[in-house]
């Protein structure tokens, strides 16, 4: 399968600023963001481990904080005597029917021990929800090359083994074996295995043959001022050596930037990964400073991509103008009516002027709007087709987010409607697709974008009429669009997102 | 001009100085430190860089204590303000002292086994402290012949200033960890015979270390150099 970066990638510059998070979304140090019997959760740094949980992953709430469901509301005596009483940087896995919460319990830099937690549901809702003392799993003991905070914990695909690493700027960043049976280390007399210096906020992921160790590196807690990024090497072996793409050993520093500042986003940290299969996959993260929020931190959860072997680090859809073309096809999603040639119909031949030595250019031909060629337009409900794209104004869509609908994980759902009107985008009940005169905020007419792991996107209404299963937006031969099954290993539901 | 030299090999005598120290109990706050695992005393006349260029043998002065604030601003305000004589040419002796304020400091050859120095290893190992502190560091490359068209190439934690023959070559700012190659000089002209590196860096907390190596052309490390501290022996 073809992929697409350099038509995403300009669209994405084109982008207006990403939007983070909805609710209550303030959080430092986020623990990967985990999904469970349908809902979202996420724990961060911070007194008795700061809860939240989402329907959607879109908006989230504060619940109670993790220890108050622990007996005795605090760290056990053993974590506290290894490390300290604060409660840092949790991360969260899921294994059979535990969750295993791992956070660090630092006392005076370099002293810390990282604590575990386990409990049988995430759900503060439930009878069942509660979290048992696990005990300190790894510990630094002040003056070893070691601060040992911020776990980040994988389960390996190919064998089902179980790894913790952790660490920070004070020494070497490690990796120690864990039991998936009961979380704790299953040699714990074995020396943890040094592989990165200079970095915190380490987790690792496994995709198509590599082990990834994802660091922060930078300064956090300053604000705008913040250097926080996140940065990564990989490796043929879970133990190392993980080489960034210059070579460098991450023990010497190395370090591949996968994302960093931007938009109205200063420094970014604590990758969590979130994926929701059918080559959907996120990332969370926590940017230190939100500048549409007066500069506070918070949480965000963004698209993840593949290119060449190396994790990317996506953006979310945000609010503009775009042409929708099917990677399937090639041609542009647009309104069935009767196009008209930009700067209006002309006869055929080379243009004015070429040939006949004339020396001064035509004057520019200003852009389609949807005034000059929207009058003779139905007024009614139009039907959607995909023609070769003409920069005309009936493929010209404007993206937008809906207020109060809801959304998914990183984005609200959003209108897609002609650009300049609001004549909206809609899946019909015969899970076809019609342009109707008028966004009305119904189901059918509310869009989640998501972008798939090679740059192109996946369009699905939030709801077709009479229909329960998630449906996309489908390409069939050239001129076709309609609404199936996502499939992933098919072009026909990939499209692109370009800057008209 | 306070410098002097000790016959006694400031690095071998790093630990009995803190024992010593905290023996009679002039400093009783001084505690007894191990000896820096990442550091050893020079055995050679001269020292090759590593595999991959860096310098493994370096004169520190033991951490001026300083603001710690690392904007670009304040770096080149404390870099700027005189601590001792010929700060910016000295190429002192293994033991020699510096008077700074109230405190006498002294210069330690220390060769670290790894690419780069740890300066939280050196100073807490020495009882000084790490955070808010500046550390100088001098050596001298021994270059066969003329080299054109090199960089030296650094990284620190956290700030730092360098220079090279006595002409600033590179300034990083702000809290950051060493990354190799995270600083970089414009090209620069090894001269035949000893050049000198002198480095100022700048921390504000937590662990501090340095890293530098000299590049060619093609980014490739500058290996046929050798690192010797002083022209003649002692």
């Amino acid at each position: 399968m073809t992929r697409f970066w350099v038509a995403t990638a300009a669209t994405l510059l084109a982008m207006a600023p990403a939007l983070a998070l909805d609710g209550q979304a303030a959080m430092h140090d986020p623990s990967t963001v985990i999904e469970a019997g349908g809902k979202f959760y996420v724990y961060a740094t911070g007194g008795g481990l700061p809860a939240f949980e989402s329907d959607d992953g879109w908006t989230w709430h504060r619940t109670a904080p993790v220890m108050q469901a622990v007996p005795g509301g605090k760290p056990g005596a053993d974590i506290i005597a290894r490390g300290g009483n604060n409660t840092w940087a949790p991360d969260i896995i899921h294994v059979g029917d535990k969750f295993f919460l791992y956070y660090a319990a630092p006392g005076t830099q370099p002293k810390a021990a990282i604590g575990l937690l386990v409990g049988r549901t995430l759900d503060p809702a439930s009878p069942d929800y509660k979290w048992e003392d696990g005990g300190p799993v790894v510990w630094s003991d002040g003056v070893e090359d070691s601060n040992a905070i911020d776990p980040g914990v994988m389960r390996d695909p190919t064998n089902g083994t179980m790894w913790l690493t952790y660490g920070s700027y004070f020494g070497y960043i490690r990796l120690v074996e864990l039991d998936p049976k009961t979380g704790k280390r299953l040699h714990p007399e074995a020396k943890p295995v040094n592989i990165a210096i200079n970095s915190e906020a380490s987790v690792m992921i496994f995709h198509d043959g590599w082990y990834y160790l994802l660091v922060t590196h930078g300064s956090c807690c300053a604000g705008a001022n913040s250097t926080y990024s996140i940065r990564m090497g990989r490796s043929r072996k879970v133990i190392g050596p993980f080489v960034d793409n210059m070579g460098i050993d991450m023990l010497q520093g190395g370090g591949k930037l996968f994302a960093g500042s931007s938009g109205r986003h200063v420094g970014v940290g604590h990758f969590g990964l979130l994926d929701l299969g059918d080559s959907v996959q996120k990332f969370s993260c926590h940017y230190e400073a939100d500048l549409d929020r007066g500069g506070i931190s918070v949480l965000d959860i963004r698209p993840l991509l593949w290119r060449d072997g190396w994790p990317v680090a996506g953006d979310n859809v945000t609010a503009g103008t775009y042409e929708i073309e099917s990677v399937r096809t090639g041609t542009a999603l647009e309104m069935t009516v009767q196009g008209m040639p930009v700067g209006g119909p002309r006869g055929r031949g080379a243009g004015r002027g070429a040939g006949r030595g004339d020396t001064t250019p035509p004057p520019p031909i200003p852009s389609q709007d949807v005034t000059q060629v929207g009058n003779t337009w139905p007024s009614g409900p139009v039907d959607a087709r995909l023609a070769p794209y003409l920069l005309q104004a009936q493929q010209k869509w404007a993206i937008t987010p809906v207020d109060n609908a809801g959304g998914y994980p990183g984005s609200p759902y959003f209108k897609i409607t002609i650009a300049g009107t609001e004549r909206a985008l809609a899946a019909t009940p015969d899970a076809e697709l019609a342009v109707a005169p008028a966004f009305t905020g119904a189901a059918e007419q509310l869009w989640r974008i998501d972008q798939l792991t090679d740059g192109t996107y996946r369009l699905m209404p939030k709801g077709v009429p009479n229909r329960t299963d998630a449906l996309a937006l489908s390409a069939i031969g050239s001129s076709m669009p309609t609404l199936e099954r996502f499939a992933a290993g098919s072009d026909r539901q990939r499209w692109l997102l370009k800057t008209p | 001009m306070t410098r002097c030299w000790s016959a006694l090999g400031a690095l071998g005598a790093m630990t009995i100085l803190a024992a010593v120290v905290h023996a009679t109990g002039s400093q009783a706050s001084v505690p007894v430190r191990p000896p820096a695992p990442t550091l050893t005393r020079p055995s050679t006349a001269t020292k090759p860089p590593d595999a991959a260029g860096f310098l493994q043998r370096w004169l520190v002065l033991e951490p001026i204590r300083v603001s710690g604030q690392l904007t670009d601003n304040a770096v080149r305000a404390t870099i700027d303000k005189p601590y001792f004589p010929d700060q910016l040419t000295v190429v002192p002796h293994d033991g020699e002292t510096e008077r700074v304020g109230e405190e006498s400091l002294t210069w330690h050859a220390m060769d670290t086994v790894n690419y780069n120095f740890n300066l939280y290893h050196f100073a807490y190992a020495l009882g000084k402290p790490t955070s808010n502190v500046l550390f100088w560091a001098v050596t001298r490359v021994e270059v066969p012949r003329e080299m054109r068209n090199v960089r030296l190439a650094i990284g620190s934690n956290a700030a730092s200033i360098w220079w090279l023959n006595g002409q600033e070559v590179i300034g990083i700012y702000g809290d950051r960890q060493t990354i190799i190659d995270d600083g970089v000089s414009k090209r620069v002209t090894l001269a035949k015979g000893l050049n000198t590196i002198r480095a100022a860096v700048i921390n504000a907390g937590g662990a501090t270390d340095f890293c530098a190596r000299f590049l060619d052309a093609d980014d490739n490390p500058v290996r046929p150099i050798a690192v010797r501290l002083r022209s003649e022996s002692r």
